[in-house]
């Protein structure tokens, strides 16, 4: 088995039995990382480049950890993107690297397409690690193998992702993701937070936090970013957080089973209380654990198809 | 010199004038038309043009030259020279060069570097000095210099204060206010703001950025009187807007960029730089609206809105690229052939969008075919079909999305100031 495409770009078209592949794929993997020696030979030889435009510490060390637990030589390559005008253009940059021989490109940067654009300038295999407000599929990836982890199956599982759902590619790639596995998707956040057209997506937008909690199987809480940029889509965190946050009185208030996720990092207090951030129905550093094995999946699948 | 079109069909609405004839046209004047005797071939350069259009000179009302500033994108002359080829025999040019044309010395740079050339071309100046939206330019210098109308573009003139002001004191020349319309606290994103925005993740650019504007400008039109001229119109309801007024009476006009006239942005689904534009590509919704106000006259005129950039400009990250594409070599036969061909304007009606309207809404008189009159001519195969290629472009910059795109309908010939080029070569 193989999967169909030589990138992984986004969630979008992905097709449901290569979504099944990875996830399956990563099972094996996640029992690697349990072993005392956490390394296998799979991708030795191969050079991988970390190419990351905008500061990223977690989402980078899972990609680098998931990279060296394969044996592939893993380079970093940040670069600062303070100003766009000046220096190196992203093509020469990509141009100079392949030069030095690489396998594949992990790429993030802070402008939507640049993964595409990418592939167009380059031959190397193209993982997106998240580009702009577009996606971030092996995020969508991660939250799928632990969610179908903890219940069981994806087909059918009531998904609300919660949240400034507008500036967020990790929602992006959730709906799609999910949407491809059969899940049932809603967002919820308030309106100023939710695309114009996103129904057109096939997923139902609320903004009311308890219906949400009701209706929901599986609650995906986004960070909201506290600069002030992002800060004009909401009065005040106060009032997100009385009307949006997830607290633990809101959760018992509706009593019921509910399982949280979050992409980290999180703002306690702002979208999830502190008691609901430690709680026992979030599996947030399940999440983190599971992002390395579903990492590896994704480039062995990726660098082992040629 | 003495050149003879012969066999070809005189066509002016203007004029009425329907019919198939020949012309004599000696040191860039028509000295004949109709049975030429053989004393009139003598010496003459001959074109048999079997039943192709004659038509007055087309004119482009919105382009780019970028001189001053940016003679690496494009010059006065690489300018003029695309728009011969396009079949263009006259283009006023943008003020959004650096410096920009806000004063007399720029104007007279421009027509001076435009002296001797085929193409006319008219500067439309800075509405406000250094396009900033502070303080007024200098109209009435800069139209003794050679300006014909006034403009912010690239931006809308910044406060309704100094839009009224502009207006008022513009009436005066009665001369149009050419208007980008984009309200600047919504502006800033990379495309429009639909589904397609949200699947790939770019900031979006709200139609309603461009209403706001165009709504603004037609109540500052009807209150002082002024005459706005609405550029590169792009959305349903501005064009909705632009219908109502025209039915009030108010002196409002307004021009489509053949790419808003045909394209949607589901086209940036590759983000293709040269699918950014501002104002961006629209939804089908719009392209309809568009095609309407095309036909029932609500939009005037067809302009490009050329806009050269460097190949290194334009090959980056979209969210980072620049707007805008050249048009001037591409304009015709899209309109040929996603208008014509397609039964949705007639050949008259593309006459009067792309020659007669566009001088009329500056001041500047229409090519005439009558003997005494100067030879400002473009002839048109309706027929020939063609395929783009940006390696023969006139223009420096080649951001077009119409390479290898198949056309029908060129511009066979432009004939002006005694000069004519004909398939690209220039006639001695």
């Amino acid at each position: 088995m193989s999967l169909s495409g030589r990138h992984l770009l986004g969630m979008y078209n992905v097709p449901k039995n290569d979504i099944q592949l990875i996830l399956d794929t990563a099972i094996t993997f996640k029992e690697v990382l349990d072993r005392p020696i956490k390394r296998v030979p799979t991708l030795q030889g191969k050079t991988i480049v970390n190419l990351f435009y905008e500061n990223s510490t977690r989402t980078r060390i899972s990609f680098e950890l998931a990279e060296k637990r394969l044996s592939a030589d893993a380079l970093n390559f940040s670069v600062s993107t303070s100003s766009v005008s000046k220096g190196e253009s992203f093509k020469d940059t990509i141009k100079n690297i392949e030069a030095m021989k690489v396998d594949m490109i992990v790429v993030r940067h802070a402008a939507a397409g640049v993964p595409y654009y990418l592939t167009q300038i380059s031959d190397s295999n193209v993982i997106n690690a998240g580009d702009g407000i577009h996606e971030h599929p092996t995020q969508a990836l991660l939250d799928m193998y632990s969610i179908r982890e903890k219940l069981g199956k994806l087909e059918g599982i009531k998904v609300c992702i919660v949240g400034d759902i507008a500036h967020s590619r990790v929602a992006l790639s959730n709906i799609y993701g999910l949407k491809t596995m059969g899940a049932e998707v809603s967002v919820c956040g308030p309106s100023t937070m939710i695309p114009k057209f996103i129904e057109e997506l096939g997923v139902k937008a609320i903004h009311n936090i308890d219906e949400a909690i009701q209706e929901n199987d599986v609650l995906n809480i986004l960070r909201i970013q506290l600069e002030r940029k992002a800060r004009e889509y909401f009065p005040s965190i106060r009032e997100y957080q009385r009307y949006f946050g997830i607290t633990e009185a809101r959760l018992n208030k509706n009593g019921k089973d509910i399982l949280i996720l979050h992409p980290g990092p999180i703002n306690r207090g702002v979208e999830i209380s502190s008691e609901v951030a430690d709680g026992p129905y979030q599996i947030i550093l399940n999440q983190v654990t599971n992002g390395v094995a579903v990492r590896m999946a994704v480039l062995y699948l990726l660098g082992t198809q040629n | 010199m003495k050149i003879v079109l012969k066999n070809i069909i005189l066509f002016n609405p203007e004029q009425k004038l329907n019919k198939k004839s020949n012309l004599l046209i000696i040191d860039g004047v028509i000295n004949k038309i109709g049975n030429l005797s053989n004393d009139d071939l003598k010496n003459a350069r001959v074109f048999d043009l079997n039943d192709m259009y004659c038509v007055p000179g087309l004119f482009d009302m919105h382009v780019h030259l970028r001189e001053p500033g940016r003679e690496d994108e494009e010059t006065v002359t690489t300018g003029c020279n695309a728009a011969a080829s396009g079949g263009f025999t006259g283009v006023a040019c943008m003020p959004n060069t650096e410096p920009s044309i806000d004063s007399a010395e720029v104007v007279t740079l421009i027509k001076e570097r435009a002296k001797d050339h085929l193409v006319d071309v008219f500067p439309i100046a800075a509405a406000t000095v250094g396009r900033k939206g502070d303080v007024l330019s200098p109209m009435a210098e800069l139209i003794d210099a050679g300006a014909v109308g006034f403009s912010d573009d690239g931006v809308a003139i910044k406060t309704a204060r100094i839009l009224k002001t502009a207006l008022e004191y513009s009436k005066m020349f009665d001369v149009p206010i050419i208007e980008h319309c984009e309200d600047e606290t919504l502006a800033g994103g990379s495309m429009n703001e639909s589904i397609n925005s949200t699947k790939l993740g770019l900031p979006p650019l709200p139609s309603v950025a461009e209403d706001l504007i165009v709504a603004r400008d037609i109540m500052m039109a009807e209150y002082t009187g002024g005459r706005v001229h609405i550029a590169h119109i792009s959305t349903k309801k501005s064009v909705e807007l632009v219908r109502q007024a025209k039915a009030k009476g108010l002196k409002v006009t307004s021009e489509v960029t053949p790419h808003h006239f045909h394209m949607t942005d589901d086209l940036v689904s590759t983000y293709n730089t040269n699918t950014k534009m501002n104002p961006p590509l629209r939804t089908q919704k719009d392209v309809d609206a568009i095609i309407d106000a095309l036909k029932d006259g609500t939009i005037d005129c067809i302009a490009s809105d050329h806009a050269p950039h460097s190949l290194e400009e334009k090959e980056m990250e979209f969210e980072y690229a620049p707007n805008g594409i050249v048009g001037l070599e591409t304009q015709l036969g899209l309109a040929l052939t996603e208008l014509y061909h397609r039964n949705i304007l007639t050949i008259e009606q593309l006459v009067e969008k792309l020659s007669i309207n566009p001088r009329k809404i500056l001041n500047l008189s229409v090519p005439k075919f009558e003997v005494g009159e100067k030879a400002n001519i473009t002839i048109i195969d309706t027929e020939h079909v063609w395929s783009v290629d940006i390696k023969k472009f006139k223009s420096i910059s080649k951001n077009s999305p119409f390479h290898n795109r198949l056309l029908k309908g060129k511009a066979i010939a432009v004939i002006n100031n005694d000069k004519m080029l004909f398939n690209d070569e220039l006639i001695k």
